[in-house]
């Protein structure tokens, strides 16, 4: 449901708002999204979920969600999933190489972006998809640690960062 | 493992000069300032070893090191590992490049480290193209890691001497790390931070894809000296001659990512001489991009033309100042007082090719 999908770009800033409530409220349950995850209560809250953000964004259930990041377009529907910015490959149009049809997942998370209260969370550098993690909840997992759990971390502060 | 000590170990490789990441020509080249100059190798369809060397003997005249690329298009040749260890054992330099598209982590990582013990000093982080567009389109796309994350693993496998899972590495890959940009493609406004993203990554040079239209690419540039990303980076712009009008008007349509302003097209259509048309934008191209500030080289691609590299670069004269140069340098240290007289040489250069 691509119209659906492009208008949840369209309303990104608010749904970020709504997200950053719900993530508000998955704070206090945090001892209790700790005991489900990996469990078998994990599977009802997964499949709430599956709807609900498959309904808005085409959501696969990768299980590591970067929405709060990408301007509210799913990075997963890039034919080529990635999750850092767009290809060299985005047609004049603004439309995908790999399937023409499709406007670019970058190209609307650049437009969504600039919507959000925080443009430059697009900017920050996402881990490689964990691919053990796939089905299973976002919604646990962010309850647990954050919507940044998903960002690179860097062990120390780059010594030479002035130099190239 | 023997030390100083014990006598001289051959097999012990050097350690990088201080402040380096690694002990390639590429680098040093470009930490002194100097224009660089690197050009694409066109991968051979065979396993015969002189198929890269006769390739790489017209490239290396003119450029500081060669780019061995990884089935760029999707389509299969030899690998850029393989081109990469070749070019390495003949002393040349290499940039090897790889690509999310074929090979997980787990394998990238791998190929890294042993690309690196055979001397390879330059790894370019890239993307890939879709399968879609090339001779097996039914093959399984992986991009596993994107070249964001690629940046990030191996600058960690180098600086921390760790791999993405953590596990320690004894020797560390000393690579002096790459990366694209495509200026011309949408989200325009995008394109100049996601180099600096890249830069944050870990890149320190950038290659990028063909630049025809100068006015794109100088608005690209002013937002990347905005930002001072250009001086966290090395950024070498892509040229390339276009064999014929036609021949511009099926890359646009067939290459991903390929910008080719109508006018040039035109130009190329006007000219009597097509291919001879071609080499003479790319000419003027290098000419004009060399003018623009937070420019450290130019990246050749020429496709199945790497005989026109040689000239291209030549006729271009930007190698000539530094040649003058290093003669200026000899000329001192000889004790040679007159030394060669700079200007002079520079004319009698000109006249000569004229």
């Amino acid at each position: 449901m691509r119209a659906v999908r492009h208008w949840s770009v369209r309303h990104a800033r608010g749904l970020m708002r709504v997200y950053r409530l719900v993530e508000g409220a998955l704070f206090f349950v945090r001892p209790i999204a700790r005991r489900i995850r990996g469990r078998a209560l994990e599977r009802p809250v997964a499949i709430v979920e599956r709807g609900v953000k498959g309904l808005l964004f085409d959501c696969i259930m990768c299980g590591q969600c970067a929405l709060s990041h990408t301007g509210m377009s799913c990075p997963m529907n890039c034919p080529k999933s990635l999750r850092n910015g767009p290809c060299g490959g985005v047609r004049p149009d603004g439309n995908c190489e790999v399937e023409p049809d499709m406007r670019c997942v970058w190209v609307e998370a650049w437009a969504g972006a600039q919507a959000m209260t925080d443009p430059e969370a697009i900017l920050a550098v996402q881990r490689p998809v964990d691919h053990s993690a796939i089905g299973s909840s976002s919604w646990l997992r962010v309850a647990e640690e954050g919507s940044s759990g998903t960002l690179w971390v860097h062990e120390r502060a780059e010594v030479d960062a002035d130099s190239p | 493992m023997s030390g100083p000590k014990d006598g001289f170990d051959a097999a012990e490789p050097l350690p990088p000069r201080p402040g380096h990441s690694s002990n390639g020509r590429l680098e040093r080249v470009l930490r002194s300032g100097r224009f660089a100059v690197t050009a694409e190798l066109n991968p051979p369809d065979s396993a015969d070893p002189r198929d890269v060397y006769e390739r790489a003997m017209v490239l290396s005249e003119v450029c500081d090191a060669i780019n061995a690329t990884d089935a760029s298009g999707a389509n299969v040749h030899m690998s850029s590992i393989g081109i990469s260890a070749l070019l390495a054992r003949a002393g040349y330099a290499a940039v090897m490049q790889v690509s999310c598209r074929d090979r997980n982590r787990i394998a990238i990582q791998g190929d890294v480290l042993g690309a690196a013990a055979m001397g390879v000093s330059n790894v370019l982080c890239l993307t890939g193209d879709g399968v879609q567009v090339g001779d097996q389109p039914d093959a399984k796309p992986v991009f596993d890691l994107d070249s964001i994350s690629l940046l990030e693993t191996l600058r960690q496998m180098r600086d921390q001497r760790k791999f993405l899972s953590g596990r320690v590495i004894t020797a560390p890959p000393n690579i002096f790390l790459g990366a694209a940009a495509n200026p011309f493609v949408p989200p325009l406004d995008f394109r100049p931070l996601r180099l600096a993203k890249k830069v944050a990554a870990g890149a320190q040079f950038i290659q990028t894809n063909y630049c025809f239209d100068i006015p794109v690419f100088e608005r690209f540039m002013a937002k990347v000296r905005e930002l001072g990303a250009h001086e966290h980076c090395f950024i070498l712009a892509g040229v390339g001659p276009l064999a014929s009008a036609r021949a511009a008007r099926w890359m646009r349509s067939n290459v991903p990512g390929i910008h080719i302003p109508d006018t040039t097209i035109a130009r190329l259509e006007g000219a009597q001489d097509q291919k001879r048309e071609g080499r003479n934008v790319c000419t003027e191209l290098i000419q004009q991009i060399r003018e623009i500030e937070g420019v450290a080289g130019v990246h050749v691609m020429a496709y199945r033309q790497e005989e026109l590299v040689a000239s291209i670069v030549e006729d271009s004269g930007v190698l000539r100042d530094r040649r003058l140069k290093a003669q200026a340098g000899i000329a001192r240290r000889r004790g040679d007082r007159r030394g060669p007289a700079l200007p002079d040489r520079a004319d009698k250069t000109k006249t000569d090719e004229d």
